[in-house]
């Protein structure tokens, strides 16, 4: 079996129906090349090994018996944020290190029904709050392409799994970017579906306004793929949308000529990396190679993305991470002296510094007497932001821009200065605060590093989104790179 | 000085879905501890809320039933706040835009007037579960099955003036959600609970007094006695030449006192926000109208009717409509024997004063509309008299069978055979040959009262069976000589 990890969902998926290979061959190679080359990454927090090579038997005979979908026997691994029945769901946090959860989230239901077979779980910032995957209770997580480097976060374990080919495909959640960014960092691509696309339940909630699950992959055709498994209404979720799934692998055929990409005026100046700037040029300009038409669009109000969310995001998170409070499950200090030591100690124990500055900053924007400046305001900002799209899409199909101002930075280098840390999601921010539909693909790397191209819908058009960036992947080879270490 | 009360109240009513609120867990009360606590009850983590739809038409019933404003796109709002039997960290509930809107309700004063007292809101919230301080030696259990039961509060205007008007309000909304069917209303297993706040003011003042509030209150009896001793201990206070601090207070029922929880600056700040895991509800004028189309009759409506409808008295139309249960037994009853004047004297008659005796729920009776209406049905029809009657009751109550069956095994019918009746007459009249004689001496305004006694003998002698029209008749007749 000669290199299958460089393999795609669509190649492998045709190996394992050409009987090229089992998907037990497939699940020990790519578990043999996390006990490999992981040491070096730490992508990895729980390797479920013999659950994996169970999986991976059943997918066989599935095949075998005619009943498979074409996501069956394929390996891969879920961010530790999904909640996944007997197995460590750790959410990169010290406060549940010792959870495992009693049920599965919807996410994982699917992907297991339409056959996939999970080899462990990723490593992320913790309870998903970071850019770099440094905030991890399990330590930091290092970029393929040079482990002195960031890998992005928060779905840093996951981008970097699958940049050095350890899984086939993994999925990540994005609250603020947590799946493009780190995907444009290790020269993956990963899809952020329209809010309500992807169900949340099971999904350790960061800000549940803005969190949104979605595939981490090799190309956009494994993402449409995979999302086409993973999306849907669910009941458990009330902000699931009540719509069809389209059909994203077939519309993966569409010519481009036309359309109409509208490039954010706003994201291609100032702060932006000039390396950057040439990748995201190259990458429009293989767009407009293919018949695409540009025009530039303005989003006025999008420089007030990072503070807004900045206020909704840490606002939501000081609610939804109350209930990890010792009682119940989860960390517990020692012997605690009453309620409030329990309360105290547990909560300050568990948690990691970061988490605990959202918290701060969370509840004082809820407090009586500055809700109305600060969470009234930023949901006002939100609904401007969201405007200024509407008013762009009303003049292109697609809009486009840099993934991320910079490339993976190194270990520590933002780690003291938060506000710095915060600017990485710049261009992202504003695609959650509104709820749409954004991927990011490779564009030509820079200075040796991966870069990100992003492409934004409107709101549940995965379909065009996808196409798009398959069309752009067939006519270019920049998501073929891989590491050469890996 | 003359001081004037004032009284608003917070009612929580557990609304009587089958599950919880956001969750599918049944809301059965009396089950082990934690066994109707699902992964959403526990506040998992990744868990997520939806409303039941059960709950949501029950507060809107409520609205409709006190014409109240029904609001259109009502939010779910997130109270947050720390505590052991709160699983999420914080509750949810409605803040700025509850479901049911400004609405009023009408209770009777002493005096008989009406008094019209205004309902500000009623929102849709959950409720907690129950942190157990005893048998656990030193620390604290938590039962989480009433965590996320549906609760409907209830929030008043500052409009009683007295603790009576309290209660005859509080007993007012109890009757009007026990009447639409959205909660069971049971004040000992919690489904009805009171919070009153309450001040004083000099007589006249407009400016309200500072107010400090009651917590908790689960009886009617309760709620009467916290207001007054509230209100004396506020007087007692202005009066000495002090200020009410504004405060919430903890009535304790064994010592009759009330005292301090916790002071406003020691108040949480509950920090609301719109719950971003739950939609905003948005209902149309076609669902209020299917709701208020499906109201059961309300308690004014149905007490009128009874009047109209079964000729009965404004006392008994309002004696029997005091609570749904009794008013539809009554129904039942007049129904099936024929005859709602004597349902209605036996409804309230023997059967209430049994219940309340045994302290029996009328829904817990051991004999039912139907069996009661039997026994009414034999009254009725002269098989028995109402003096048996009693007795029959007893031994149907006792679970000795049907009114039938028991005046069957008891030989209890009524002798009505005119030959068997004046045989007794006969044997009495001869064997009391002195008080013959003394009634046929006697004036005739006298004779009526001295005509007992042969009755009273003939019932002993027939064990009470014999019909007491005829035997009266007879008497009158045979000792007229």
């Amino acid at each position: 079996m000669s290199e299958p990890h460089n393999k795609t969902i669509a190649q492998l998926s045709a190996g394992l129906a050409a009987g090229d290979f089992s998907s037990v061959e497939l699940t020990t190679h790519f578990l043999d090349r996390i006990k490999q080359f992981d040491g070096q990454l730490n992508s990895f927090i729980t390797l479920t090994e013999e659950q994996a090579l169970v999986q991976a038997r059943s997918a066989d005979e599935r095949i075998a018996a005619g009943s498979a979908t074409a996501l069956t026997g394929i390996p891969m691994a879920h961010k530790d944020i999904f909640c996944t029945l007997g197995v460590k769901t750790s959410c990169g946090s010290k406060m549940l290190d010792n959870f495992v959860s009693p049920y599965d989230s919807t996410v994982v239901t699917k992907l297991q029904d339409a056959g996939m077979v999970m080899l462990g779980k990723t490593n992320m910032d913790e309870f998903a709050m970071g850019s770099s995957n440094e905030t991890s209770y399990f330590g930091p997580v290092r970029n393929p392409w040079d482990t002195e480097r960031v890998p992005g976060g928060s779905s840093g374990g996951s981008a970097s799994a699958v940049a050095a080919r350890l899984c086939a495909a993994a999925t990540g959640t994005d609250t603020g970017g947590s799946i493009r960014q780190p995907a444009a960092l290790t020269g993956i691509t990963g899809l952020k579906p329209t809010y309500g696309r992807c169900s949340r339940w099971g999904m350790i909630a960061f800000a549940s306004s803005l969190d949104q699950a979605g595939p981490m992959t090799q190309t956009a055709e494994d993402a449409a793929m995979m999302l086409a498994a993973m999306a849907g209404f669910d009941t458990k979720d009330s902000t699931s949308a009540d719509r069809p799934v389209d059909d994203y692998v077939s519309a993966l055929g569409g010519d481009i000529k036309g359309l109409k990409i509208g490039v954010v005026k706003e994201f291609m100046g100032e702060g932006l990396d000039a390396g950057i700037a040439a990748s995201t040029q190259a990458a429009i300009d293989a767009l407009t190679g293919l018949g695409a038409e540009v025009v530039e669009v303005s989003l006025p109000n999008a420089h007030l993305s990072v503070p807004a969310y900045y206020v909704v995001a840490p606002a939501e998170c000081s609610s939804n991470l109350s209930r990890f409070d010792g009682v119940r499950y989860g960390h517990r200090c020692e012997e605690p002296k009453d309620l409030e030591d329990l309360y105290k100690r547990s909560r300050s124990e568990g948690f990691g510094d970061e988490v605990k500055r959202r918290i701060m900053i969370g509840a004082y924007a809820l407090s009586a007497g500055y809700y109305d400046a600060y969470y009234l305001k930023a949901q006002r900002v939100r609904q401007l932001i969201a405007e200024d799209f509407r008013q762009a899409f009303k003049q292109c199909d697609l809009i486009v821009s840099p993934t991320s101002p910079e490339g993976a930075f190194k270990l520590g280098e933002k780690s003291d200065d938060p506000v710095a840390m915060y600017m990485a999601d710049i261009y992202t921010i504003a695609v959650n605060l509104a709820g749409l539909p954004g991927i990011s693909v490779p564009a030509p790397m820079s200075a040796g590093m991966p870069v990100g191209f992003q492409l934004i819908g409107n709101l549940f058009e995965e379909s065009r989104l996808l196409n798009v960036a398959h069309q752009l992947q067939l006519a270019t080879d920049w998501h073929q790179q891989t590491p050469a270490n890996f | 000085m003359q001081w004037e009360t004032v009284i608003g109240l917070e009612i929580h009513t557990q609304l009587a879905t089958k599950s919880k609120i956001f969750s599918g867990s049944s809301t059965a009360f009396g089950a082990e501890p934690n066994t109707q606590a699902a992964l959403i009850d526990l506040g998992m983590p990744g868990v997520l809320p939806v409303l039941n739809k059960q709950a949501l038409s029950f507060a809107v019933r409520f609205g409709c039933a006190i014409d109240a404003h029904i609001t259109k796109r009502s939010v779910f709002d997130r109270k947050n706040y720390f505590y052991p039997d709160l699983p999420k960290g914080y509750q949810i509930s409605q803040m700025d835009f509850p479901i049911v809107g400004e609405g009023e309700v009408d209770i009777t004063l002493d005096d008989g007037t009406l008094k019209r007292v205004g309902v500000t809101r009623a929102h849709l919230e959950e409720d907690a579960g129950k942190s157990l301080h005893e048998e656990f030696q030193g620390s604290t259990g938590i039962d989480l099955n009433r965590a996320g039961t549906p609760l409907l509060e209830i929030v008043s205007e500052p409009d009683m003036r007295s603790a009576k008007e309290a209660v005859a309000y509080a007993r007012k909304i109890h009757q009007i959600v026990t009447y639409i069917g959205i909660s069971d209303g049971n004040m000992q297993e919690g489904s009805f609970r009171c919070d009153a706040n309450v001040s004083v003011r000099p007589m006249g003042q407009e400016e309200l007094g500072t107010r400090a509030e009651l917590k908790n209150i689960n009886s009617f009896r309760f709620l009467e006695k916290a207001i007054n001793l509230e209100v004396e201990r506020q007087i007692d206070i202005i009066e000495d030449g002090g200020r009410v601090v504004q405060e919430t207070r903890l009535y304790d029922a064994n010592k009759n006192e009330t005292r301090s929880m916790r002071s406003k600056e020691e108040a949480n700040d509950y920090r609301y926000f719109p719950d971003p895991d739950l939609l905003p509800v948005v209902i149309d004028q076609a669902y209020i109208n299917a709701v208020a189309a499906d109201m059961p009759e309300l308690p004014d409506a149905r007490r009128a009717r009874f009047e109209s409808e079964y000729g009965l008295s404004a006392k008994d139309a309002d004696g029997l409509t005091g609570t749904r249960a009794q008013a539809d037994f009554f129904e039942s009853v007049a129904k099936q024997s024929g005859d709602a004047k004597l349902s209605a004297n036996w409804v309230m008659g023997e059967l209430a004063a049994v219940l309340n005796k045994e302290a029996v729920e009328l829904a817990d009776s051991p004999v039912d509309a139907e069996a009661f209406a039997g026994l009414v049905t034999r009254i009725k029809d002269n098989t028995i008299s109402g003096k048996i009657a009693k007795q029959v009751f007893e031994a149907m109550w006792a679970g000795e069978g049907s009114a039938d069956e028991v005046i069957e095994a008891k030989g209890l019918k009524q002798i009505s055979d005119s030959g068997a009746i004046e045989a007794l007459v006969d044997e009495v009249i001869t064997a009391n040959a002195q008080q013959v004689e003394n009634y046929r001496n006697a004036e005739p305004e006298k004779q009526p009262k001295m005509i007992g006694f042969f009755v009273g003998q003939i019932m002993k002698k027939s064990q009470g069976k014999a019909n007491p029209g005829q035997v009266n008749e007879l008497l009158r007749k045979k000792l007229a000589g």
